[in-house]
């Protein structure tokens, strides 16, 4: 393994963690759309806010890590990329802007109508935000990015089938994750009608999901036959074929109520399917006209981002645990505490070492 | 790009120093048990994660503009300059995992280690801002690589281009501006509370704990500040001539007090003869290179504009010291706070003078490097994106920026609403009875 493929595995894996944890970020807002009213939606949302509240811009820094790593490591292709896809990229950019200072702002806003218009901001950027950097994979895997400064075509380059379909997939992926992930997380809180809520809408959205990939297949085969033709190689067959497997189970895993595995699956499924994507590009950055080991960065860069990586592993990734463990555990309460009261507690319970 | 990057860099100042502000208020809380202070360092703690959260996705949108709007820069120069982004991302991740510990760990967690939870996102402040700003400080003295005559660049050295001549001074600047800007701005707030007449222990020390901080950095910068003017006479001469409104290279080069050129010639300015040599050079006898010493495509397009910004920067800076000097002489002769209202005034502007120094000082070094974007190798003309929409998409992120700018400042205004009426904060929204908890 040459060392810019090192980096591209690491890339790969903050591909992997955004997907992921990004993912369920977006699925959350996109499940906050169709709580309904302030009446009916409340419980569902206060659910929501729990499960993302603290966590969601930690989930963001991995985007900001992929789009680091992939211009330090491969300067000419992100340059490449990002300016031929100025138009998604703008859009998903405004999206991540509105969505995650809607959702800071929503709690203070005061009265109901107020909090109403930046929950609707929140939770519509979430939905379109992921479709716009699904067509971006899409432009990307499809070849129709060619390298130089904005060289790409402005609009067909994430406005055709592939980019649809990479959209579309990845606002699917990002409900399906999130449902499965906050069922969990509503058996914890003992709000049993809410996991069966979800727990539904998981099953709906993984059938969705499943078939997607299915007609996905054609597009692929009429509109990217070179990415059509890595995956059906020897390194794309098993990585689809995990992926299918683990959308299976986790349907079953979810009809037969065990949450906590589907959760496993779920996330298998989401990830085998970005690993798939990278599978089929490979070794192209910009199909058959980039590639990987001609776009690398030096060695000296790209120890550099070795050293880092290890420096985020040693300090970032136990903090991150910690922090999910304490949400998990439910250690991380709400905010809002009556204030005198709760800091004099605090301040005995610091003098007893509590 | 400019509008994104002038709105970020107040959340980043703030990021950086709120977090330390914070800290001090929990230290005093729990060392003089002073429920007050810990209440302070909560109703901040929720502050911060809000500024934080415009921080963190301003910030996301920032590196998406790098490659979009300059494909030229980041093309060849990207894996030169990513290394400290990259840490800086470590950083970042550091600071949103424990502010969100932080945060929401005020009931639940041992008192103790809630505490210490915070002192990685002071940490983590402090060493991102080094990160990014050495990239900045590389934009004005490029460095850890050699170019070829047909322009490609070899033998890539990350480290070296990290820590290039003008990071460490650029970094000492920008971190205590950013303490500046976070102790006056926090205090302006009690200032002005005071000046309608709220007084008590609490709104006192929401005042003194940030002041402090801006009053004991204010002098430190203006070292640090002298010595990255100095540094730039030989780095950056034609900024430094623009800055100091010098159109010939001449010795005993005067500074001069306002004024503007025109025609070549310096119109309505006060000269002090040989100033601007001794601060260049340290010495009043000195020839300083003017606008002259660069062939006149080299010359930075707007020099009013960057003398302006850099002397209203030193005038507001020299202001607020003095501001800082009067706080610290009236707690060491009385230990009391000032008492003249004239002082509450000035206090109450504090915040917002800091922010337009930070902002003039950024107009500063941005504009006076033109038409360079990285000095010397690149122009801006070049580095831009040649996409059809780059500037329709400029136009919609300043309007986005400015929408955004506005709601922050009214939701900072809700939350003070909610904080001065003790109301509290449930769930997303909604009737509270269909709300659980």
């Amino acid at each position: 393994m040459t060392l810019a493929e090192v980096i591209l595995v690491i890339i790969w894996i903050g591909v992997s963690a955004y997907g992921v944890f990004g993912g369920a970020d977006f699925g959350a807002g996109i499940w906050d759309l169709q709580a309904g009213g302030p009446q009916r939606g409340a419980r569902v949302r206060a659910l929501l806010e729990r499960s993302i509240g603290p966590v969601w811009e930690a989930n963001h820094v991995w985007l900001i890590f992929v789009l680091v790593y992939l211009w330090t490591a491969f300067p000419e292709a992100f340059a490449a990329i990002a300016s031929t896809m100025l138009l998604p990229l703008s859009l998903a950019a405004f999206g991540i802007i509105l969505r995650g200072s809607a959702f800071a702002f929503r709690k203070w806003a005061g009265s109901i109508p107020r909090q109403r218009v930046f929950g609707a901001v929140f939770a519509g950027s979430s939905a379109l935000t992921p479709f716009f950097l699904g067509t971006v994979a899409g432009g990307v895997a499809s070849g129709r990015v060619p390298p130089g400064n904005a060289a790409g075509d402005l609009f067909t380059s994430w406005l055709n089938p592939t980019s649809i379909l990479g959209g579309t997939l990845a606002v699917i992926s990002c409900a399906y994750l999130a449902a499965v992930l906050v069922t969990q997380d509503a058996h914890r809180s003992g709000d049993d009608d809410l996991a069966e809520y979800f727990r539904r809408r998981a099953l709906v959205t993984g059938a969705l999901a499943g078939l997607t990939a299915l007609v996905g297949v054609f597009v692929l085969r009429a509109d990217a036959p070179n990415l059509f033709d890595r995956l059906l190689s020897a390194r794309g067959i098993p990585i689809l074929a995990a992926s299918a497997l683990a959308g299976l189970a986790s349907m079953w895993l979810l009809r037969t109520r065990r949450v906590v595995i589907a959760r496993g699956t779920a996330v298998l499924a989401t990830v085998t399917v970005l690993w798939g994507w990278g599978a089929g590009q490979y070794p192209w950055l910009l199909d058959r006209q980039m590639a990987v080991s001609d776009a690398a960065a030096s060695d000296p860069v790209l120890w550099a981002l070795i050293a880092a990586f290890a420096a985020a592993a040693v300090l970032a990734v136990p903090a991150l645990i910690w922090l999910y463990t304490l949400t998990e555990k439910g250690l991380l309460g709400e905010q809002g505490v009556a204030e005198r009261t709760s800091t004099e507690v605090l301040l005995q319970r610091y003098q007893t070492g509590g | 790009m400019a509008v994104s990057l002038g709105f970020h860099i107040i959340l980043a100042a703030l990021g950086i120093g709120f977090p330390l502000i914070t800290l001090l208020a929990h230290t005093r809380g729990l060392r003089r048990k002073d429920p007050d202070a810990l209440i302070l360092a909560k109703r901040w703690s929720k502050v911060m994660a809000v500024l934080f959260a415009v921080g963190a996705v301003s910030g996301t949108i920032l590196s998406f503009e790098m490659g979009m709007l300059w494909p030229g820069m980041m093309g060849p120069y990207g894996d030169v300059i990513g290394l400290p982004f990259t840490l800086e991302g470590v950083s970042f991740f550091l600071e949103a995992i424990f502010l969100a510990i932080y945060l929401y760990g005020w009931k639940h967690l041992s008192a103790r280690i809630h505490y210490l939870t915070i002192f990685p996102v002071v940490l983590a402040g402090i060493a991102g801002s080094f990160f990014i700003v050495s990239v900045n400080g590389w934009m004005n003295s490029p460095a850890g690589f050699t170019t070829g005559s047909d322009g490609t660049v070899s033998n890539v050295d990350p480290w070296g281009a990290m820590f290039n001549p003008a990071a460490g001074v650029q970094y000492l600047h920008m971190l205590l501006a950013a303490y500046m800007v976070s102790g006056f701005l926090v205090a302006s707030v009690y200032a002005v509370g005071w000046l309608k007449g709220r007084r008590d222990h609490l709104h006192r020390i929401g005042f003194a704990i940030p002041f402090v901080v801006g009053a004991l950095a204010a002098p430190l910068q203006v070292v640090v500040g002298d010595a990255a003017t100095a540094r730039l006479i030989d780095a950056q001469p034609a900024k430094f001539a623009a800055m100091e409104l010098l159109p010939e290279t001449t010795a005993r080069a005067p500074l001069t007090l306002g004024g503007v050129l025109v025609d070549g010639e310096v119109r309505g300015a006060l000269e002090v003869p040989g100033l601007a040599s001794f601060l260049g050079r340290r010495d009043f006898d000195a020839v300083v290179p003017g606008l002259d010493s660069v062939v006149p495509a080299d010359r930075p397009p707007a020099v009013n504009l960057v003398h302006w910004s850099f002397q209203l920067m030193v005038g507001i800076g020299i202001g607020l010291l003095a501001l800082g000097i009067w706080f610290l002489l009236a707690r060491w002769r009385r230990r009391d706070l000032p008492r003249s209202v004239w002082f509450w005034r000035l206090a109450a502007l504090a915040g917002v003078g800091a922010v337009a120094a930070m902002e003039l000082g950024w107009v500063t070094t941005e504009v006076g490097r033109q038409p360079w974007v990285v000095q010397g190798l690149v122009r801006t003309a070049e580095a831009v994106s040649e996409a059809d929409g780059i500037v329709a998409t400029a136009t919609a992120v300043t309007v986005v920026y400015l929408i955004l700018g506005v709601i922050t400042v009214r939701a900072l205004r809700w939350m003070a609403d909610r904080f001065a009426t003790g109301e509290v904060v449930t769930g997303p929204y909604g009737p509270p009875e269909a709300v659980p908890r």
